[in-house]
């Protein structure tokens, strides 16, 4: 460790939040329906939209509304990524000559990218066309975002209205975010990295001749264009195997910089985007604290778990100061460390080391900032509106201390909240430990292993942690492309989505509908410090309880086994 | 829940063709005629104009006159067209084997000296284009031995290829493969 670690850390954190605060305050103005900049050129294109689907985008839907208008969009996408992928092999746009792929790859594929998750069962030069890259699998990057996004806006509107029905229109929400935010920011991002030395061409793939006159084919990919959206939307999916390890999809400490803090920069824009629209700025500034101070300490952790001595380094009388394997030069620890934070603390899966090759209790905080809920700041309004979720269960815990009926930002919290609320919040645990569970004893599964012990309990546990959070990510030593995997891991993914979806567009409906309250003395003070360490305390109860006899059995006990040989190699 | 299907369909059909097809087109448009060496993989040319590789991607080299890369888990070593890491955990003993061997067989080459970790460990992406200063001086009394140079001259070589932190703290100081050993046929051909 050394201090230009650490400031490299700081900056790749801080600058995220930093960027996001007026980020945040243009993303509400979208939400809201207010006059941006861009209006000139996009206004048309938007009005071009609403007149094709035949919509009303200032009819304000009831929250079943807003839900079934949001499932029915997925359901559709779902059926066009499947379709895409079973046929690429007769489609054009596809200079690989690559064929359709399987059915269980295409619904682990489908149910991946539509649920912003974008686990990858497959390499994706080895796999897919370009066509498919490009028409689902980019397509999907945006609009999987938007959707997201979209119940966050939603949820702001809940604590505004006063005996309320509506929660917003799902279409108006869905288009404004992509073409307002996601779009531009993703050109200049593409245009960006193509000038840092990211590829961004129709070809597939070039043939060189090496030095010493061996034969490489150099596989090409329009993948600027998809590193952008890839970053921005938090989805995470790569058009290379090695994702952003690969140095055309992060060729430098610059790229890697700037695509680090694009993984979170929008995830945080998101909470100061529900700040002011539910004119709450202050309360949401406390939950930016405690994601901060929990996000910061998962990336410190790491950077001290991959600078601790790795037992082959050692066993081999190696220089042992930084655990390089699955790590690339130009990174080292302290960009690898401050990656492995920002892409599991927000849901988006893209890695520029190999999280298998963590030191063990580096990859339990991987998987353990994935199973605190994807709030830190999770996916683009995803994140924010399941950490409101864990703040109404933060004050109802203190209602009950106290004996008062809760109130959050001007609403009651009452039972039927709480009950959504926890439905929300326990099928995340139900669906990775549920799965983690049958898949330990089941020899099909046992199959796809690459490790025996408890690094091959982790490869398990990882697998569905990062599937039902929606992250993508994985401990890539499984082989994951087979029927059980790729089925079990598609249905945590789709639970994991639409479940909290629901509930959360149900929780707006609840609050919409009820009166807003003034400010009164008698309620606790939401935008303070007591408030964010009740806050912290919860979401570490709730993560840290449910998980740690898991984690205990996995990476817990690597690790002692880790320390037992570097002891004995001494 | 039915009579949301007719704007998902149309919505769908248009974001298809706006961000699938028009948004990746105009970044292609735009990458090609603005930064055309980058938008097309940053190649490298020989003096006959055959492609010898790319600045970016690593390439195995096993001569003696040339500077070695890392190990790498692409394929079967630097698979340009199958990137990946060896995905081994710490304490998987493969890992500890494979590491032992690569570093006794450079400290027979090299008696007495501390073997850098990115020697004998595979990278994320199997494809590193760098290795780190110290593993690059480390194979200068090979390399020079093998071209009849001074060794200082390669490390000469070398320290001019050293890449340095971004503004003294992003990123690790490294050394590019390829570009010193281009740099080393340039000067002395093997």
């Amino acid at each position: 460790m050394n201090w230009q670690g650490w400031a490299e850390i700081a900056l790749t954190l801080g600058l995220a939040v930093a960027i996001a605060w007026p980020l945040g305050a243009y993303m509400s103005r979208v939400w809201n329906g207010e006059r941006t900049w861009l209006d000139p050129v996009l206004k048309p294109v938007e009005a071009l939209f609403y007149a094709a689907g035949g919509i009303d985008p200032r009819k304000s839907q009831t929250w079943h509304g807003y839900a079934g208008a949001l499932l029915a969009f997925n359901a559709v996408g779902f059926v066009l990524v499947y379709a895409v992928l079973r046929l690429q092999g007769v489609l054009p746009l596809n200079p690989q000559g690559f064929a359709g792929v399987s059915p269980h790859l295409a619904f682990n594929t489908a149910a991946s990218f539509v649920t912003n998750t974008n686990w990858q069962s497959y390499g994706g030069e080895t796999t897919m066309s370009t066509l498919s890259q490009m028409l689902v699998l980019t397509v999907q990057n945006f609009v999987s975002a938007a959707t997201g996004a979209t119940i966050a806006a939603a949820l702001a509107r809940a604590f505004v209205a006063n005996r309320g029905e509506g929660v917003g229109n799902f279409w108006a929400d869905l288009v404004r975010t992509t073409l307002y935010v996601l779009l531009p920011l993703s050109l200049v991002l593409a245009i960006v990295l193509v000038a840092l030395g990211l590829p961004q061409t129709l070809a597939a793939s070039v043939d060189a001749t090496t030095l010493e006159g061996a034969p490489q084919k150099i596989a090409l990919f329009a993948t600027a264009s998809q590193e952008a959206i890839k970053q921005l939307g938090i989805n995470g999916g790569g058009v290379f195997n090695a994702n952003s390890a690969h140095p055309f999809e992060n060729p430098t400490p610059l790229t890697d910089l700037i695509t680090a803090v694009s993984i979170n920069m929008l995830g945080w824009a998101a909470f100061f985007a529900f700040g002011r629209s539910a004119l709450a700025r202050k309360d949401i500034r406390a939950l930016v604290a405690a994601a901060m101070i929990l996000l910061s300490a998962g990336a410190a952790a790491v950077y001290v778990t991959e600078t601790q001595a790795a037992p082959a380094l050692v066993a081999a009388h190696v220089d042992a100061s930084v655990n390089m394997e699955g790590k690339e030069v130009r990174f080292g620890a302290p960009a690898a460390a401050a990656w492995v934070a920002m892409t599991t603390g927000a849901s988006s899966g893209s890695v520029n080391t190999m999280h298998s090759s963590l030191m063990p209790l580096g990859g339990a905080v991987a998987m353990f900032l994935m199973q605190l809920g994807e709030i830190l700041p999770g996916g683009i309004g995803s994140g924010i509106a399941i950490m409101v979720v864990m703040a109404l269960l933060a004050v109802f815990v203190a209602g009950l201390m106290v004996g008062r009926t809760p109130e959050y930002l001007g609403k009651k919290v009452e039972a039927r909240e709480i009950q959504l609320a926890m439905l929300a919040v326990l099928v995340v645990p139900l669906s990775m430990l549920g799965f983690s569970a049958v898949a330990a004893v089941l020899p099909e599964a046992l199959k796809g292993l690459m490790h025996a012990g408890p690094h091959g309990l982790s490869e398990i546990l990882y697998g569905y942690t990062s599937a039902t959070a929606n992250n993508g990510s994985a401990f890539a030593g499984l082989s994951a492309n087979a029927p059980w995997w790729n089925t079990t891991l598609g249905i945590s993914m789709t639970l994991g989505r639409f479940v909290p979806i629901v509930a959360v567009l149900a929780i707006a409906g609840a609050l919409a509908a009820k009166p807003k309250l003034a400010p009164s003395a008698g309620a606790m003070p939401t935008d303070g410090g007591l408030f964010i360490g009740l806050l912290i305390g919860v979401i570490l109860i709730l993560g840290g309880l449910q998980f740690f006899p898991a984690l205990a059995l996995g990476p817990i006990v690597e690790h002692f086994q880790a320390l037992a040989l570097v002891a004995a190699a001494h | 829940m039915l009579s949301h299907f007719r704007p998902a369909l149309v919505l769908m059909g248009l974001f298809t063709v706006l961000l699938g097809l028009a948004y990746p087109l105009a970044v292609t448009g735009v990458a090609q005629a603005a930064f055309p060496v980058q938008a097309n993989g940053s190649l490298v040319r020989d003096t006959s104009g055959t492609v010898v590789g790319s600045t970016l991607i690593g390439q195995a080299f096993a001569a003696p006159q040339y500077l070695h890369p890392r190990p790498s888990a692409a394929g079967a070593g630097y698979d340009a067209s199958a990137s990946g890491g060896s995905n081994m955990g710490p304490i998987n003993e493969a890992l500890a084997r494979r590491v032992k061997a690569d570093a006794d067989a450079l400290r027979a080459e090299n008696p007495g000296v501390v073997i850098p970790a990115d020697a004998v460990t595979t990278s994320a992406s199997g494809l590193d284009p760098d290795i780190s200063p110290a593993y690059a001086h480390l194979q200068a009394a090979r390399v020079a031995k093998a071209r009849g140079l001074a060794k200082s001259q390669v490390e000469a070589v070398i320290d001019a290829h050293v890449q340095g932190r971004l503004l003294g703290f992003i990123g690790q100081p490294r050394v590019n493969v390829l570009a010193v050993n281009r740099a080393l046929d340039a000067r002395a051909p093997g």
